[in-house]
């Protein structure tokens, strides 16, 4: 068990990694063999990801290191090498918790797919950049090397697009595709530059030697300020979102909530490197309020999008978007305060971060019970549905808890975040926790009118029955999620939340030693 | 010869002008030319990092002793971004050949079935 809990870092990238390729292999011999190949691989990720979380939460979210190509895994640097060069993976409370909102929702994702691509084509494909899109996002969840990181953005930005835009016969894929490829590509050589600006200043790219070294100079700043506009347009962050609700809107719905937690990949990405590569090197007070700024338009403008739209997995689509600022809210106004590091800095990481794991699962249940939707009625215009409660009442019921959980109602999880977000802005300045609570009390009303448009009215003639248990089982363990989180919110924060705020707070120190003090 | 900093020079052109051709191109074959240009430009920018006047390619095997080496780590990088962009602009362009067949134009103001 120790063994597996050592390789756990690399595994997760490795096992999905061959899932990949060994989906087309697998599908020859059927779609019982392929499916029953996915779902072992997503089981064995998931476990992995279990593994990890709950030996690096052991540990109160103590960093630990994994290298690739040494003597031994966990040995740091011979003494008298100068410069770090080995391909090292560097998991802390705050990669741990991202892997499990990966597993999350892989899993979920992976098993909704067997019930809902059942009679559908394409569906190898379907899986393999699944696999693919997975194992890129643990990859840049759990490294430790800037380049590697730049390469597992790309390799998420390859099977995020093929996933958009791989059902070839559908118009507004295609479409989709193209933007979301296109701007995924020049968010990805933005990252590329920053990398090589920092190479030609320090001579390294492992994320702890090149925080150790960097001063803060110009060049620095520029790659920053690349580091920040690719990172950020990769996450979805408000102006840079236009392509999030195509992607979203245009993906196979459980390969929507995928993408979410690629967008939020992304996002820690982000805050990896302001917290930890950068750190205090920099002006973290102007730096938090650029974040503060991002985050109030990304809400505004997701919420008041979200509000005008007719189609309802674009619909979904803005909320999520929307949801990515709540995000960036509670890491900026953390990042502005870093300085002095006062209290409620520290409350707005952790519900900044917490607000992560809770949107992946409520948003993550929405794009599930849409796809329902869609599937059922045929159509994704809210017009033109109605009534779907009376032949559909389980998933109208786990619809409601997802948009509930969304739009910050207490008993959900999404308010035990939303609750230290507003609580811990308020401190900062009133007038952002006025913009929250005022947006989420919108995001209710768009989402009490989506209920109401689709599953509230008359009973037609020829409604759809009921949703196979196939795709019931993996909403309604999405379900449980959002309301056991909602209802113990302490006990999470407590035991996975505040070890992922502590490792970017207080863990800078820390991830560097790790790798250099050990030689 | 000393070539000084226009390797640089003409990275930062070459990014300045795909970006310039992503912002204001109508044709989504162009679009794609202008990604790659700014692919090539980075690509350039990361070769020029580690180039060494009169440097000698980095292997170790029967090199003269006393010789500058080029850095290899950056050789390194630009073969995976080339290989990164060889993807990224055959699915750019496979794209654009199915936007093509759906929509019968290549013109971006044409292709507009998605917004708001």
């Amino acid at each position: 068990m120790t063994a597996l809990t050592q390789h756990a870092p690399v595994l997760l990238i490795a096992i999905p990694l061959l899932g990949a390729f060994g989906v087309p292999l697998i599908g020859k011999l059927g779609r019982g063999a392929r499916n029953t190949f996915v779902g072992l691989i997503a089981l064995l990720t998931a476990a992995f990801a279990g593994l990890l979380a709950a030996s690096v939460f052991g540990a109160a979210g103590a960093p630990s290191l994994y290298v690739l190509g040494g003597n031994g895994f966990g040995v740091p640097l011979p003494s008298g090498m100068s410069i770090p060069i080995r391909i090292i993976l560097e998991t802390d409370g705050m990669s741990a918790f991202m892997a499990l909102i990966t597993a999350l929702i892989t899993l979920t994702g992976a098993f909704f797919s067997f019930s809902y691509w059942k009679d559908r084509s394409g569906g190898t494909l379907y899986y393999s950049l699944l696999m693919l899109l997975t194992a890129g996002i643990f990859g840049m969840e759990l490294t430790g090397d800037m380049f590697n990181f730049f390469v597992f953005l790309e390799v998420t930005s390859i099977a995020a697009c093929g996933l958009i835009g791989f059902r070839v016969w559908l118009k507004t894929s295609q479409e989709a595709g193209f933007k979301v490829m296109a701007l995924y590509t020049l968010s990805g050589l933005f990252v590329l530059l920053a990398v090589g600006l920092l190479y030609g200043q320090y001579g390294g790219l492992n994320i702890a030697y090149l925080a150790s070294a960097l001063t803060g100079s110009t060049i620095d700043v520029v790659a920053l300020g690349l580091l920040l506009a690719g990172l950020a347009l990769k996450a979805g962050a408000v102006p840079l979102h236009m392509w999030a609700p195509d992607a979203y809107g245009e993906a196979p719905a459980p390969m929507s909530a995928v993408l979410v937690a690629n967008s939020q990949a992304s996002l820690y990405g982000l805050f990896r490197i302001l917290f930890t590569l950068f750190g205090l090197t920099i002006s973290v007070a102007a730096l938090g309020w650029i974040l503060i700024v991002l985050a109030l338009l990304t809400i505004f403008v997701g919420v008041t999008m979200a509000l005008i739209q007719n189609d309802i997995k674009r619909l979904i689509a803005y909320g999520a978007v929307s949801q990515i600022g709540y995000m960036l809210l509670g890491v900026g106004v953390g990042l502005a305060v870093s300085v002095a590091k006062p209290d409620y800095g520290f409350v707005a990481m952790q519900g900044g971060i917490f607000h992560m794991f809770n949107d992946a699962a409520c948003i993550g249940l929405l794009f599930l019970a849409s796809g329902v939707i869609v599937r059922a009625t045929g159509t994704r215009d809210l017009n033109q549905m109605g009534g779907l409660a009376h032949s559909m009442k389980w998933t109208s019921v786990l619809f409601l808890i997802g948009a509930f959980a969304l739009a910050g109602v207490p008993p959900f999880n999404g308010f035990a975040s939303k609750f230290l977000i507003y609580e811990a802005s308020f401190k900062l300045s009133p007038f952002l926790a006025v913009v929250a609570v005022l947006s989420s009390i919108l995001l209710l009303a768009v989402f009490v009118k989506v209920f109401q448009a689709a599953f509230l009215g008359a009973r037609r003639d020829g409604l759809p029955a009921e949703v196979p248990i196939g795709m019931m089982v993996p909403m309604v363990a999405l379900a449980l999620v959002v309301i056991v989180f909602g209802l113990f919110p302490g006990f999470f924060v407590d035991k996975i939340v505040t070890p992922a705020a502590n490792a970017l707070w207080y863990g800078r120190d820390a991830y560097i030693g790790l790798v250099l003090g050990g030689g | 010869m000393n070539i000084g900093n226009l390797p640089f020079v003409v990275a930062a052109l070459l990014v300045a002008f795909g970006i310039y051709t992503f912002l204001y191109k109508r044709n989504l074959i162009k679009l794609v030319i202008g990604v790659s240009l700014v692919e090539t430009g980075v690509n350039l920018f990361l070769v020029a990092l580690g180039y060494r006047t009169a440097g000698i390619a980095p292997i170790y095997t029967f090199a003269p002793a006393a010789k500058q080496m080029v850095l290899p780590t950056p050789q390194a990088l630009t073969l995976t971004s080339i290989v990164i962009g060889l993807a990224t602009t055959a699915l750019l362009l496979s794209f654009a050949v199915f936007i093509h067949r759906h929509y019968g134009t290549l013109d971006v103001r044409k292709v507009k079935e998605l917004r708001g």
